[in-house]
């Protein structure tokens, strides 16, 4: 019996006349990897940013280990399990690499509020963050300001916040896009590990088939902010709404 | 313990170790480096602005909130000592109630600010505060009988700290009261430089300067942003006023042109931008060379003319009377060669 983690039910924005996420109802299990995909402007952004509240929704809700979360604030949503890493890269630009992980790591370990200890003198939270950042292979870079980093670097570092805040929902929003062949596996393979933990979820939105195919349980297929398939990737890659609405197009680009 | 002291937060430039050690030494010793009544307003003067600079620091520099606010807090601190010192009579109880309720005023105005302003977007807080400050400048013009109006209020202050109060001679220089109000105002702002210099180097002060570069981020990782920016605006409001209360003991007097005015704001923004923001040694800096700027300026102006008296149009380029444009004219040059200030510049250089 594998408890459900995190839920969305009708769930639906409407930026004026446009519906970009529409009626979506859709479960996620621990020890699941769920793959969303959909062409550019399906709305799978959109969706990760109702889930993780950046955009509040008109209507529907979201339920978080059986928490009504939709009115929550998203640091509120953070602080409950949800974990999410960016698809525009969207990190502290002027901070070092070592900085960027030890903001996440003091947050996770609840050290912000302390006034009068300095940063330094929390060990344990440097460590933890040093740790994180071994893991992605940047502790090379621990020093160098974020904004000098090349595009997979930051990448890379986007994951390892995530890593690093281990929430109990982890969102990729293309995680490997814009990175170079010889630095995606090193993101694949960190999420190959985090899939090993059966007891939280990961939702990843990916275009590359061969990366779902190797890495997701289940794909979800969005279509103009609708759900349009979900089921095992076998299932739904051979589905004629999936060869119609996605494939074609993926494999026209390919 | 030095390191202690400065909470690890080294000056990471040899030049600037020399200089901010050079200040110290200055302030810690003016009484008997420069004697003179002159002298020892400026030196109080430098410790008041390096502290009232360093609380907008945290604000502006760590935080990114501009404010225009700040000296309003300063005269909160100010006008409740003043106003304690005037209808409790002379004491050190006026002094201590007046600057706690300074303080407390400040607080829960920054805080009423933060509540109607900090959750909207950040242009909309620079204008509540000028809003508020001019509303409050008003006030205390039109309050007369409360607060004196424009010409403002003189008061008592209990006789130990005023050169009265006489005990002795050390080195040639006569120990009086003004001595130890001197030292009053000079280890309050040592500690409470010390304390900001502590929160931001704190995790709370990383999560300030994590909301600088990107609050969306930060609220994105689990930090409420408008509890934090809330806080900062309050603890930077509480201690502009604590210096606003050292200021109306020092000076006997408070009045809007010394504390309230929008003068005083100018002259802190451009203090906090010429030393070098989010620095916290950028209000050490830009503090003291300002205020001994605005105090000798003229002074070296008048050398200068005399020097030059025989030559064309150089007497007449460094007349006294000039001062403010030469003020005005290092600001520009400052400001357009440092961007980073002058911290910044050291910092960076080497
Ligand atoms: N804040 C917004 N305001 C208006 N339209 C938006 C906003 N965010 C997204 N959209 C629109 O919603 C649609 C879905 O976008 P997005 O979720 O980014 O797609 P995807 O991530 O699947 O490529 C697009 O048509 C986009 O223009
Ligand atoms: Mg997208």
């Amino acid at each position: 019996m594998t408890q459900t983690l995190l839920e969305t039910t009708d769930l639906t924005v409407r930026f004026g006349g446009h519906v970009a996420v529409d009626r979506v109802t859709c479960s996620f299990r621990a020890g699941e990897l769920t793959a969303i995909v959909g062409p550019n402007g399906a709305g799978k952004t959109t969706y990760f940013n109702l889930i993780s509240g950046q955009i509040g929704a008109t209507a529907g809700r979201v339920t978080l280990k059986g928490q009504d979360i939709t009115r929550l604030s998203v640091s509120r949503r953070c602080r409950l399990g949800l974990g999410r890493a960016f698809q525009l890269t969207n990190l502290f630009p002027e901070l070092s690499v070592f900085e960027n992980v030890r903001l996440v790591m003091q947050t996770r370990m609840g050290r912000g509020l302390n006034l009068l200890s300095t940063a330094e003198s929390h060990a344990d939270v440097s460590h933890a963050a040093l740790a994180v950042l071994e893991r992605v292979r940047l502790d090379r870079l621990r020093d160098q300001k974020v904004s000098e980093l090349s595009h997979g670097n930051q990448r890379k570092l986007e994951v390892a916040m995530l890593i690093a805040l281990e929430p109990d929902v982890y969102m990729f929003d293309e995680p490997t896009a814009g990175m170079s062949v010889d630095e995606a596996p090193v993101v694949l393979d960190l999420i190959t590990e985090l899939k090993q933990d059966r007891s939280r979820t990961i939702l990843l939105v990916e275009h590359k088939m061969d990366v779902i195919r190797t890495l997701a349980d289940r794909i979800i297929v969005l279509h103009n902010g609708a759900l349009v398939a979900d089921g095992p990737p076998a299932e739904v890659m051979a589905s004629d709404v999936v060869q119609e609405a996605y494939m074609g197009k993926e494999i026209e680009d390919v | 313990m030095v390191r202690f002291l400065l909470s690890g937060d080294a000056p990471r430039s040899r030049i600037l170790a020399v200089l901010l050690a050079l200040v110290l030494v200055g302030l810690a010793f003016a009484p008997f480096i420069f004697p003179g009544v002159r002298a020892l307003h400026t030196a109080a003067t430098i410790c008041i602005f390096i502290l009232l600079v360093a609380s907008y620091d945290l604000l502006l520099g760590y935080t990114g909130i501009v404010s225009f606010a700040h000296t309003m807090f300063f005269g909160l601190g100010a006008y409740g000592v003043a106003l304690a010192s005037v209808h409790m009579g002379r004491g050190w109880d006026a002094l201590a109630v007046g600057t706690l309720a300074g303080a407390l005023a400040a607080t829960v105005l920054a805080w009423l600010i933060g509540l109607f302003s900090l959750r909207v977007r950040a242009i909309f807080f620079a204008m509540i505060t000028l809003a508020v400050a001019s509303a409050v400048a008003v006030l205390v013009s039109q309050l007369y009988q409360l607060t004196g109006g424009e010409d403002g209020l003189t008061y008592q202050i209990p006789r130990e700290l005023t050169p009265a109060f006489r005990f002795g001679e050390l080195f040639g220089v006569r120990l009086n009261g003004r001595l130890l109000n001197y030292y009053l105002v000079f280890f309050t702002c040592l500690a409470l430089f010390l304390l900001l210099l502590r929160i931001v180097n704190s995790p709370f002060g990383r999560v300030l300067q994590a909301i600088r570069e990107n609050d969306f981020r930060a609220e994105a990782i689990g930090y409420r942003v408008v509890v934090y920016r809330t806080a900062a605006t309050c603890m930077s409001a509480a201690i502009a006023a604590l210096a606003g209360s050292l200021y109306a003991i020092w000076l006997r007097y408070v009045g809007p042109d010394t504390t309230l005015s929008f003068e005083i704001m100018i002259d802190v923004l451009l203090m906090v931008v010429i030393g070098g923001m989010g620095t916290m040694y950028g209000a050490v800096i830009g503090a003291t060379i300002f205020v001994l700027a605005q105090n000798y300026l003229q002074n070296l102006m008048g050398l200068a003319a005399e020097a030059t008296a025989g030559l064309p149009l150089i007497p007449d380029l460094v007349d006294p009377n000039r001062w403010l444009m030469w003020l005005g004219v290092l600001f520009v040059l400052s400001v357009y060669f440092f961007p980073t200030g002058i911290v910044g510049r050291l910092r960076a250089g080497r």
